[in-house]
């Protein structure tokens, strides 16, 4: 694992074609990493008829609401938690 | 599809396209891809009926039993949060077959929301299937960019000093709201409490009430 709880972390900025699942409202986002749930196989290959392998930590990252949308309309403390691949994150 | 495609008859005739009366297009596409699929010997008919048979059969019942005994046992909630499949064992309940599933505690500082941005990742096997609403793209956007908009549309008001926290769950972990015991339910038994946990109070857009509300 490459990053514990605490630490702070950046989702990567690129895009990707085909089937991935980090949200692109995050790319680029600052958040902190909550949990780190495990590994599982990795998405972006197991969509196009591979076993996946080898598995990728996921983690929960957590991460300020008005961090992610600059004219958020609730209070400074709302946040929003999100499952990122290790390889969709860098040091922040 | 293209006119050198291989086809069992001849088009000598003309013809309305073969139809199916009234199907929506998204319907048509997912006959035409599960056709694919059982031709190139991926699922089976069988298997799929399988799939759906066990879809529909589950209910939010299960994850409103999982939320009663969580409420009158503190260490068993202690379990639930810790995790939620060996939890769900000691029920006798089946988690399904999502790698990891995640209970998340509503208390008075914060309140936990669930999505899925991405499609409709949803704790099926503890909830049933997913309401239309939490696949439709508003809810799917609107929830992680403006929620307390959404949840007041959905009658919860949320005092601004509790921390609004949504889930988005992209990708191996699917989630399940416990959601806080409401007030004057001290007398009830597990079964009367787990009676009042609704489906949208364990995706976190509403909060159980002590009696259901009536309707005017």
């Amino acid at each position: 694992m490459r990053f514990g709880p605490g630490q702070r972390v950046r989702v990567a900025s690129r895009s990707h074609a085909g089937h991935c699942r980090t949200p692109v409202y995050l790319r680029g986002k600052t958040g902190t990493v909550a949990c780190v749930h495990g590994s599982f196989t990795n998405p972006e290959t197991r969509a196009y008829d591979s076993d996946g392998l080898p598995e990728q930590p996921l983690y929960g990252v957590v991460f300020v609401q008005h961090d992610v949308w600059p004219a958020y309309a609730g209070p400074s403390e709302d946040s929003l938690v999100v499952d990122v691949f290790e390889h969709w994150l860098e040091e922040a | 599809m293209g006119s050198d495609h291989e086809h069992p008859h001849v088009h000598d005739h003309p013809h309305e396209p073969i139809g199916h009366d009234g199907e929506p297009a998204a319907a048509a596409r997912v006959r035409a891809l599960e056709e694919l699929l059982v031709e190139k010997g991926v699922v089976t008919r069988e298997s799929v009926r399988q799939g759906v048979d066990w879809l529909v059969s589950r209910s939010p019942a299960d994850g409103a039993r999982l939320v009663a005994r969580a409420w009158v046992d503190p260490r068993f909630k202690e379990r639930l949060l810790a995790d939620a499949r060996a939890a769900a064992d000691e029920l006798g309940l089946d988690a399904g077959p999502s790698p990891k599933v995640v209970a998340v505690e509503n208390t008075d500082e914060l309140h936990n929301m669930v999505v899925c941005t991405l499609c409709s990742c949803y704790p099926r096997a503890l909830l049933g299937p997913p309401p239309a609403w939490y696949k439709s793209l508003p809810y799917r956007s609107r929830a992680v960019s403006e929620p307390r908009a959404v949840l007041a549309e959905f009658g919860v008001e949320l005092d601004p000093g509790v921390e609004l926290r949504v889930l988005d769950s992209t990708a191996d972990v699917r989630y399940l709201v416990v959601p806080q015991r409401p007030k004057g339910t001290d007398g009830l038994d597990e079964k009367a409490l787990a009676a009042l946990v609704t489906r949208d109070s364990m995706i976190g857009v509403a909060q159980p009430r002590a009696t259901e509300p009536q309707l005017a």
